[in-house]
């Protein structure tokens, strides 16, 4: 049986309270690192089959910069900082100091990566203790790793565990933004946590829930 | 008569057929391997957007044959053959499995672009399906559309422009 089905409404809710807990953090520690109001909206939890993930971030041609970490200990899963090109330059120009990083021409100045990579660590190392402190389970990321490309050929390679169980993918999607009215809709970054399928038992149990109710 | 021109799009783990004038197409493609399979002077051609390398791997009750790379190649040949093709005549194209990111740790998970590359081969050799060309590998994600008719693959690579095999 697909364990997806045994998901209940409850289960979402609970999950929606993790990607807020956790994104509620990373987004003030990404406040304090660019010296910015950050907005965050209330999080978002689907079941999603993989095409209709591909379109969470502009579809599976948009190209974006992902910071991606492998989550391991108790609960191990995928986690995923998905920034538009438009808004990871600014990002790293206001933290290397340099107005004219761009993304438009390669090779990208290394600097400038090493900023947004760490910029992810820092961000999903404040969404993994929180999420960590309210299970009380231990989590531990990966080193990070950059990649700007296509958002389908980035978010595939976080499905690839869990398509060995299923055709669908329960996402977290946490979206933040500048305060600042420049940026329409479509451009914001994104927090794609994407515990393994053997991991939701896991988050449910320490929460006092069980996954079968 | 005007001829209309349309692009079939097939999804991740997905698959489909298309006859010319129309071409079709996947996008980012990552770890993912897409591979046609066509009939030249048919016209007709298949894509399959393979996403793991061996159906043994799978964990779930049911099985969707279009994502792992041994079950997917075998029924796209089968369909078309059903649809006109003949086996004799048909080739292969194919492109992706690239190494998205690099980590220390080389886990199998993390090579599974290789992996399904290798998976692809091999099931296209025991099919007797040869490989007119390939761009595999190397660590970017691409996008490819093919039209049957000109039996050209097109790839867009971020950076790295667009080329034609």
């Amino acid at each position: 049986m697909d364990f997806i089905d045994k998901i209940s409404s409850l289960h979402l809710d609970i999950l929606k309270e993790i990607g807020n807990i956790g994104a509620g953090n990373a987004a003030t520690a990404l406040s304090q690192v660019l010296n910015k109001k950050i907005d965050m909206k209330v999080p978002d939890v689907r079941v999603v089959s993989f095409d209709e993930m591909m379109d969470m971030a502009g579809g599976a041609e948009n190209v974006v910069a992902g910071v991606f970490l492998r989550i391991e200990g108790e609960a191990p899963g995928n986690m995923f900082f998905v920034l538009p090109l438009e808004q990871a330059t600014s990002f790293i120009q206001v933290m290397i100091g340099d107005e004219s990083f761009s993304f438009e021409t390669t090779p990208y100045n290394e600097i400038g990566l090493s900023a947004l990579q760490e910029l992810g660590n820092i961000l999903s190392g404040s969404y993994l203790s929180a999420l960590s402190d309210f299970t009380n389970l231990s989590l531990y990321p990966s080193v990070p790793a950059l990649s700007i490309d296509m958002f389908g050929a980035i978010i595939s390679y976080g499905l690839i565990e869990l398509s060995h169980v299923s055709d669908y993918a329960i996402v977290i999607n946490t979206s933040l933004n500048e305060e600042e009215e420049k940026y329409k809709e479509y451009v914001e970054g994104h927090f794609f946590l994407l515990p393994d399928p053997d991991s939701f038992q896991t988050i449910f149990k320490s929460l006092g829930v069980s996954h079968n109710d | 008569m005007i001829e209309c021109k349309d692009t079939i799009k097939v999804g991740i783990a997905d698959m489909n057929i298309v006859k010319a004038p129309n071409v079709i197409r996947t996008s980012g493609l990552g770890s993912c391997v897409g591979v046609v399979v066509y009939d030249q002077s048919r016209e007709l051609a298949g894509l399959a957007h393979v996403m793991l390398p061996d159906s043994s791997l799978t964990r779930s009750g049911s099985l969707n044959i279009a994502k792992y790379a041994d079950t997917a190649i075998k029924e796209l040949v089968s369909i078309l053959m059903k649809n006109g093709a003949r086996s004799y005549s048909l080739k292969a194209k194919i492109a992706g499995g690239a190494q998205m990111f690099q980590f220390t740790s080389g886990s199998d998970m993390m090579r599974i672009g290789p992996r399904n590359v290798e998976a692809v081969r091999k099931e296209l050799a025991d099919l007797h399906i040869s490989i007119v060309a390939e761009d595999v590998g190397g660590n970017s994600g691409r996008t490819i559309e093919f039209n049957p008719k000109t039996c050209l693959l097109n790839i867009r690579t971020v950076n790295k422009g667009i080329k034609d095999l």
